[in-house]
């Protein structure tokens, strides 16, 4: 059993728990991602790694309710225990291991869509640790679902906030901002990163290109196991046959075919409605449901 | 001979009933059928059956037993040579090991020497084990990686010598591919696999969950870190391989492992675990090994019509010939010298049907069998919602790359010897690991040669 150590809610959707896995906490590294069992018939849950602390022995996980077992995340609290957390699985980002003179030239722009900004956390505080220059983008639908601000100010050079409905910083979308940012403020950057919705991914990945910047992108694929048995995670990148779960879960942007992937991900929709509808019936439970990332 | 009686037969589910649900098939012999059955063994003076055995259990000794009605005399004889006797009862290829030695088989029927060790394994699980003799604590730490049936023979045997032994599971259950790739109808999970885990744990054998050597530690950390004096890695065969053909992407198209993961091991047949499933309303399950009718019998129980593609013919069929009678007699249909070459999806992205070829048998190949050769210009279509690829698997790269000086071959299979010895001192390996995808009994067998080698092995550093 893995103890929930703190939980905190971001916004009315998406909760943040820190909790108890020691092995995971000693070898987990930015860009990694693990899974969670809510209880002991639930699903296996991949999420990215929101962050780690090695002497507590603890990990952070930040997940938006948008399904039967993302809400029974959300629904366990403090001093509760998952019946399984296991990881760190997938590859690091690739910039882990590379030591100052190596990013010495780099300057990062990550972009993060909803509760995708918050395994850009991790990514940020690590290559901020070794001084490298970061720039962050924020992108939610509106102001009240904006998470992670304040401690991505703590840890990033600038941080740039945008809004669907311009509630918050710059109206529009965070491909918009990208371009504003590139072409009219004239910042220059080696490399984006972008982690959030597949459809925020994907477009995020055509703009980057648009702009010759390089993209490395999060994908949130279907898994069952997380450690490459099953294959439901698989996705085309650059023509060939990858599984996300081992090979990944960060690709570069410009070689994904993300309209296969999003098609891939709605595979079980219409089970998932079912299930969301039985276990509501089953609990009269009012929940609140927002299309997004599953994180 | 002429005057023997025939094999007693076994009590078996209807079809008809059991096509639609997921208990037991087999409901085994009870003790008079055993009784029965075990005086047809002829007690040779050289008995073919253990040494065709792979861990070599005594066989005319237990079954002499077993005829006498002394069924924990049995159990203990068994358990000599084998930590999962009802596992092995259930799903060992008997027909290609000790019953196809049988010399019985020459002019009838072998010995249903599967059905007589299920009987002995369930009566004594039903009646109460006899505590297994183990020697005292000699104060060393073994580590397994994998807890399927090479590392959990292999944790028997080394706890029963005294050392203290951690088994490191990457899933949150015990039991490998007896837990996440069997189905229920096999080889039942409470009653049978968690009962002896049951078994090895009481032996003071430890199984952590969740911990993915390779990732969340290291073969090399829990050598340097964690004190363990030697690792056996038994970590399967657990990568799935596809075709490579066009459309394997579409929606609708699964590994076995996957599908048989989310049904097995995630209980998606079942309406109180959240696990999805999808089948549609016709299957097609591309192979013909025993994960091949596994996964087309699973699919049928879900309600979904079912056909199995072989590029064989039936002959070849590598699974056990108790599978493929029981898949037919369920109804599910079998089409033999066909291979997919294409599969084809609707507008949405969904599998709509799958385009084969024929294929007839040419000349043999490097492992005797005659090869499948395309039918020129034979290509057909058959309609489906979804197809299941069960072309076997392959071991996991993930330790083998995160282990310093352990050598791989060009297949991806750890390279080790006979007893488990690999490239690395202090480091063993055996089953699936190493001989690519094989039987559960193999794996036993290897697990408990090495436990063996690194018994000796830890003795030598003292």
């Amino acid at each position: 059993m893995f103890e929930i150590v703190s939980k905190e809610m971001l916004s009315p959707a998406i909760c943040r728990m820190k909790i108890h896995a020691p092995r995971l906490a000693a070898s987990a590294q930015p860009g990694q991602f693990l899974i969670v069992i809510p209880e002991d018939h639930g699903e296996r849950i991949p999420l990215t790694i929101s962050d780690y602390d090695r002497e507590e022995g603890t990990v952070t996980i930040v997940t938006q309710r948008i399904g039967v077992s993302t809400g029974e995340i959300c629904s366990l609290n403090e001093g509760d225990s998952f019946s399984d957390v296991a990881g760190p699985l997938g590859q690091p980002s690739e910039f882990v291991g590379m030591d100052r003179k190596e990013l010495a030239e780099a300057r990062y722009i990550f972009i993060g869509g909803g509760v995708g900004t918050a395994p850009v956390y991790p990514q940020v505080k690590y290559l901020h640790s070794l001084g490298v220059p970061v720039d962050v983008i924020i992108g939610a639908k509106t102001s009240e679902l904006i998470i992670y601000r304040e401690q991505m100010k703590a840890v990033c050079d600038n941080l740039y906030i945008c809004t669907d409905d311009g509630s918050e910083g710059f109206h529009g979308m965070v491909t918009g901002l990208l371009e504003t940012l590139v072409i009219e403020d004239g910042k220059k950057y080696t490399q984006a990163v972008a982690i959030g919705p597949m459809i925020m991914m994907k477009f995020a990945s055509l703009t980057a290109k648009s702009l010759g910047l390089p993209i490395i992108v999060s994908l949130n694929t279907l898994m069952v196991d997380g450690t490459g048995m099953c294959g439901a995670c698989r996705v085309t990148v650059g023509g060939k046959t990858r599984f996300a779960c081992v090979e990944g879960p960060e690709f570069d942007g410009y070689e994904v075919d993300f309209d296969e992937a999003m098609r891939r991900q709605g595979m079980y929709r219409t089970q998932e409605h079912e299930a969301e509808v039985e276990y509501e019936h089953e609990c009269r439970l009012g929940k609140t449901v927002i299309n997004g990332r599953t994180e | 001979m002429a005057n023997r009686i025939p094999r007693v037969p076994v009590r078996e589910q209807d079809p008809k009933v059991r096509a639609t649900n997921f208990e037991e098939v087999c409901y085994g012999y009870d003790g008079n059928e055993a009784m029965l059955e075990a005086t047809r063994c002829l007690h040779c003076k050289n008995p073919r059956c253990v040494s065709a055995c792979p861990v070599n259990v005594s066989i005319p000794e237990f079954i002499a037993a077993v005829a006498a009605g002394n069924f924990a005399d049995a159990a203990s004889v068994i358990a000599r040579d084998s930590s999962l006797p009802a596992v092995c009862g259930r799903v060992c290829p008997q027909e290609t090991q000790c019953e196809g030695s049988c010399v019985l088989g020459v002019k009838s029927e072998p010995v249903a020497i599967g059905k007589l060790e299920r009987f002995v394994a369930d009566w004594s699980m039903k009646n109460g084990k006899k505590d297994v003799e183990k020697a005292p604590s000699n104060g060393h730490k073994v580590a397994i990686v994998g807890s399927g049936p090479s590392g959990l023979a292999c944790a028997t045997d080394l706890a029963r010598l005294g050392y203290d032994v951690t088994i490191f599971e990457a899933l949150h259950k015990a039991g490998g591919v007896l837990e996440y790739g069997i189905p229920e109808f096999r080889l039942p999970k409470e009653r049978v696999v968690a009962a002896e885990i049951g078994e090895v744990r009481k032996l003071g054998v430890k199984i952590e969950t969740d911990v993915v050597v390779g990732r969340t530690v290291t073969v090399d950390s829990l050598l340097d870190k964690e004190g363990f004096s030697a690792v056996f890695i038994g970590s399967g065969a657990g990568l799935p391989r596809f075709m490579n053909i066009p459309g394997e992407n579409l929606n609708g198209v699964f590994s076995a492992n996957e599908f048989l993961t989310r049904n097995n091991l995630m209980k998606a047949y079942r309406h109180d675990y959240l696990t999805p499933v999808y089948t549609g309303r016709k299957v097609v399950v591309v192979g013909g090994g025993n994960v091949a009718m596994d996964a087309a019998r699973t699919a049928l129980r879900l309600g979904a019509e079912t056909t199995i593609v072989y590029r064989r013919t039936e002959n070849e069929l590598p699974a056990r010939r108790e599978e493929v009678h029981h898949a037919k007699e369920e109804g599910i249909e079998f089409r033999m010298l066909t291979n997919p070459v294409e599969i084809l999806g609707d507008e949405k992205g969904w599998v709509r049907g799958i385009r084969c070829i024929r294929m007839e048998l040419g000349e043999p190949d490097e492992s005797g069998r005659r090869s499948p050769v395309p039918v020129p210009g034979s290509e057909f279509e058959i309609e489906t919602d979804s197809v299941i690829m069960a072309l076997g698997t392959s071991p996991n790269p993930l330790i083998a790359r995160t282990t310093s000086g352990l050598e791989t071959n060009r297949r991806g299979c750890i390279v080790a010897d006979d007893n488990g010895v690999t490239s690395r001192p202090g480091v063993f390996a055996g089953g699936d690991a190493v001989t690519g995808a094989a039987t559960v009994i193999l794996a036993m067998g290897a697990g408990r040669k090495a436990a063996a080698a690194i018994d000796s092995y830890i003795r030598g550093q003292e």
